[in-house]
């Protein structure tokens, strides 16, 4: 199994909070979105996620409840709040202050 | 602040967060599982690889927690973790805490001591700028001052803000059961304010008190206060008989006042001049206390002091010839004598505390050594290596913690029974010591010895896991090098406690040596069967000359009739006391140029040297027919023969005392030195005068009896008190006595002791350490010992291969603990006497000493190498 790319460091709270802010979903969901997403480039592990989720409680970004999915299954879904949209703004502008950088740096080396 | 709260909230519900993520978690696996069957697996590789998938789950929930949770909580775990850790392994809980208790509690304790001596500054305002103040001349660099050169200096110098003048005396003090010798300081009257102290009750005294006219008061002691008052703040006012004359008590001093150089003091009276020494420049009874000007250095001062000492020489040629100052901080006089003593102890205490810490890191080794695989199964099951280091730092902390609390209760109640083993004169001239007790720099120190154990015992067993070999710890087959790597460190350890063992065991040979030497150093006398007694007669019933001799002659009488006793003799200074009481003597037949001729003088009876055994070299004893009616005459001792006639017959020749006046004394003999001050002192030229030709109702009974000396000690005191209720007897003693409770003999023998004690468990500890590593090393090499012997390897080899390995290490330590003794010698050589701090003789047998314990420690797990079964031993791997 070829290695998947790892996930840019800190750019993953980035990922879950722009996920979030088209729908709410419950942990596998986000990352089946993530990886459905990026044509499967991107793998959110497990063992990063649900921390991360917590993080993201912890801040008031998102905000959780227990709800049915479609099978009827009891799931915890995760809602941004306002604040957590502010904190997408935010981080969506660094990145793409870092994006551009990056690349000057690249053409111009 | 929302954080925090949610964090609170969570902490309550603590239950609820962890069903809610692993109901989260298992929804996740299922998702996943249903996924990967819809894909085409077969529902059981779906389960499983849904469960691959998520990776660790404990992991995942640790880390979850982590965000949400406090950091108090998984160190609360750890901490249960840890100390079920010690009572799962008690034998290994209770010696490292022993080992540690040990080593801990004799460094506090001793630390508390040197803080009390050493640190804490003395119970006077501003102490740091007191100064002792004394003459100076060839044969002692501090010496007495007179009072006429004191008036100068205190008139003259421009130093000190204050100077004043202090010296003993001694009291009869009548009471309803006889009398009694008491002790007091006579001071000027401003030493108080020197000293910056104030009185408990009443005042001190004013100044003038200490003029000869000025009526008699006394300041009491807090202690006498105490014992001797009833406590009664009515006594300001009365008044108190001393040697009979009426003192007006006018203060009370305060609990915490205290004077090393006057310990004993009782009673302080201020120094009014006496009519015969303290007015006659040549007489030196004082000693000075001076409080240094601001910004006045100790060296300043001294220079001026010696520009003060020379104009005076100029002035007085006759009485001040030679005459300097020397200045001292007063620290330096009080604690100076057992500074080197009480750092020597603490270095001892801190080395056995550094064995008894290498000592637990080995064992801690050991343990980490057997706690591999439950390490690599923590870490498998998703501890993650931080966790790991942080549960050996928590252990590490449970160890710590359990060191300091027993160490500290221990260093308690070693430090109050220490306290006990001070005998009470001993305690009045240390009375520093007593403020020794567990504070706030000895919890500080104790601070300190936590920390440093904390990082070693937390850094050992970290060391011994490289963590990433986690993995390799769930297979058993590292096993082989990891017994190597263990048994090089190991016994790197091993090597270092006994180093730091025979360091100790060559200071206590050596201070042992020291001391043997000291209490067998030549007397000049025999000190068995010698009973002594000091004697008191009041002055209004005896002060004539010829009051005091028949006195003498009363007493004597009356002792010799006593059963058992083979002869009397009287003498105003007992031998192994002090040296001091001179006198300047001025030859007849020989020219002068007013040089210091400084001598002992003592006082003796006729039966003096017949009673002490000591040898007449020339010429011959006086009799006791040699009183004031006959011409004086004197005995000198052979170092005062060789110094002032080398190479001629002294007996016959004549001399008077330089500085007043009398006939001339006839030298009629030389008898043998007698050791006159302490055991370690030099024995100085001494002039011995008839008893009754110089009689005084002061003096001291030396009593020669044919059996034991002890027993007849209460009937000395009584026959004397039978001639005369009055008369007062004190330090009734045997001569050995006296000579083991003397002060050199005592402070020999307190550091010789303790170091002694340090070192046999420092002993103890570095054989055990050594018996732990070859016990170790024989049941890793098991497998080893069996294919030897399987292949034919007699039983004598397999001894010969294990004490190989112990004797290697042995010698190493030995020769290490030499190297390090060698280096420490500056520390311990101001304590030796009569030993060079290389004494051969004691570095060997030390070697020995050590070696034979380390042969009998490595010969058990010998022998059982040697009993090995080649067959289970192949079998047990």
């Amino acid at each position: 199994m070829p290695k998947k790319p790892d996930l840019l460091p800190g750019t993953l709270d980035m990922l879950i909070l722009k996920t979030l802010s088209r729908a709410p979903l419950h942990g596998y969901g986000i990352a089946q979105a993530i990886k459905q997403l990026s044509d499967d480039v991107l793998t959110v592990e497990e063992g990063s996620l649900y921390p991360a989720l917590q993080r993201l409680l912890l801040q008031g970004w998102v905000k959780a409840e227990w709800k049915m999915t479609e099978t009827n299954r009891r799931a915890r879904y995760y809602t941004l709040t306002a604040a957590g949209r502010k904190q997408l703004g935010i981080e969506l502008s660094e990145f793409e202050q870092m994006i551009v950088a990056i690349s000057r740096v690249l053409q111009n080396a | 602040m929302f954080g925090l709260l949610r964090k609170l909230w969570l902490l309550i519900r603590r239950e609820k967060f962890h069903s809610d993520l692993s109901e989260e978690i298992d929804f996740h696996r299922e998702q996943t599982e249903r996924r990967l069957q819809e894909e085409g697996m077969s529902p059981d590789s779906a389960h499983y690889a849904a469960i691959r998938r998520l990776g660790n789950e404990a992991r995942v929930k640790e880390k979850s927690h982590d965000v949400v949770g406090f950091q108090f909580e998984t160190a609360l775990q750890d901490f249960r973790y840890a100390l079920r850790q010690l009572r799962k392994n008690p034998a290994f809980a209770v010696v490292a805490i022993l080992v540690l208790t040990l080593g801990t509690s004799a460094s506090i304790a001793i630390f508390a001591f040197v803080d009390a001596a050493l640190v804490k500054p003395l119970p006077y305002s501003n102490p740091a700028r007191l100064v002792d103040v004394a003459e100076s001349h060839a044969l002692i660099s501090r010496s007495n001052l007179s009072r006429l050169d004191f008036l100068d200096w205190r008139s003259l110098n421009t130093v000190f803000s204050a100077i004043d003048a202090y010296t003993g005396s001694g009291y009869l003090l009548r009471g309803t059961s006889g009398s009694e010798v008491v002790y007091g300081g006579r001071v000027t009257s401003g030493f108080f304010n020197t000293l910056g102290v104030t009185p408990l009750l009443g005042r001190t005294f004013y100044p003038g008190e200490d003029a000869s006219n000025a009526p008699p008061v006394v300041v009491l002691a807090y202690s006498t206060w105490q014992k001797r008052f009833g406590a009664r703040t009515e006594v300001i006012g009365q008044t108190v008989s001393l040697s009979d004359v009426a003192y007006t008590i006018i203060g009370v001093l305060p609990r915490g006042f205290e004077f090393a150089p006057q310990g004993q003091a009782e009673f302080w009276t201020p120094l009014q001049p006496s009519p015969g020494c303290e007015s006659r420049r040549s007489c030196h009874n004082l000693y000075g206390v001076a409080r240094l000007k601001d910004g006045v250095s100790l060296a300043s001062a001294l220079a001026e002091m010696r520009l003060i000492a020379a104009d005076l020489e100029r002035q007085y040629p006759d009485s001040n010839r030679e005459q300097s100052a020397s200045l001292q901080p007063l620290s330096e006089l009080i604690v100076g004598e057992i500074r080197p003593i009480l750092l020597t102890l603490l270095a001892a205490a801190l080395v056995l505390l550094m064995i008894a810490a290498v000592n637990v890191a080995s064992l801690l080794l050991v343990r980490s050594e057997s706690r591999r695989r439950e390490m690599a199964v923590r870490g498998a099951l998703g501890a993650s290596r931080a966790r790991l280091i942080r549960q050996f730092v928590t252990e590490a902390l449970v160890l710590v913690i359990s060191q300091l609390i027993f160490g500290l209760i221990a260093a308690y109640l070693s430090m109050q029974l220490l306290m006990k083993l001070i005998p009470p004169d001993k305690a009045l001239r240390m009375p520093y010591l007593q403020a020794a007790g567990i504070n706030s720099h000895v919890l500080l120190f104790a601070a300190a010895i936590g920390c440093l154990s904390a990082v070693l015992f937390s850094v050992t067993p970290m060391l011994r896991l490289p963590l990433r070999e986690i993995r390799d710890g769930l297979s058993e087959a590292g096993r082989g090098s990891i017994g190597t790597v263990w048994r090089r460190l190991g016994s790197n350890l091993v090597v270092v406690e006994l180093s730091l063992a025979m360091m100790l065991l060559v200071g206590a040979g050596l201070l042992g040596k020291s001391l043997y030497r000291l209490l067998h150093v030549d007397l000049g006398f025999e000190p068995d069967h010698l009973a002594t007694l000091r004697v008191a007669g009041p002055d209004a019933d005896y002060r004539k000359p010829e009051q005091a001799v028949a006195l003498g002659r009363e007493v004597l009488d009356r002792v010799s009739a006593l059963p058992g006793v083979k002869s009397v003799a009287i003498t105003t200074i007992l031998p192994v006391s002090f040296n001091g009481n001179t006198v300047w003597v001025k030859f007849l037949d020989r020219p002068f140029h007013g040089e210091h001729n400084e001598v002992n003088q003592r006082i003796v009876s006729s039966g003096y040297f017949t009673t002490l055994e000591t040898q007449l070299l020339r010429g011959r004893y006086f009799s006791d027919a040699a009183d004031a009616s006959k011409p004086s005459v004197v005995l000198i001792n052979q170092a005062m023969a060789t110094q002032y006639f080398p190479g001629e017959d002294p007996v016959g020749r004549k001399f008077v005392y330089q500085s007043f006046d009398t006939q001339p004394r006839e030298i009629i003999g030389v008898v043998g030195d007698i050791k006159d001050g302490q055991l370690d002192s030099q024995v100085w030229p001494t002039i011995y005068l008839p008893f009754n030709q110089d009689p005084d109702a002061h003096f001291s009974l030396v009593v020669r009896t044919s059996q034991s000396e002890e027993s007849i000690l209460p009937s000395l005191a009584a026959t004397v008190h039978a001639i005369d209720p009055a008369i007062a007897t004190r330090d009734e003693a045997t001569m050995t006595g006296r000579i083991n409770d003397s002060q050199s003999a005592y402070l020999h023998r307190s550091s010789a002791v303790l170091v002694a004690g340090f070192a046999a468990l420092a002993l103890l500890l570095g054989v055990v350490g050594l018996y732990g590593v070859i016990a170790y090393s024989v049941s890793q090499r098991t497998r080893e010992i069996g294919v030897r012997m399987a292949l034919g390897a007699e039983r004598g080899s397999v001894y010969r291969l294990i004490l190989n390995e112990a004797s290697r290490l042995t010698v190493m330590g030995i020769v290490a603990g030499i190297v390090f003794s060698l280096m420490a010698t500056s520390l311990i050589g101001k304590l030796l006497f009569s030993v060079r701090s290389w004494d051969v003789a004691t570095l060997v047998s030390v070697a020995a000493v050590l070696a034979s314990a380390a042969l009998l420690a490595s010969f058990v797990p010998a022998r059982r190498a040697a009993s090995v079964n080649p067959v289970e031993a192949l079998r047990t791997e």
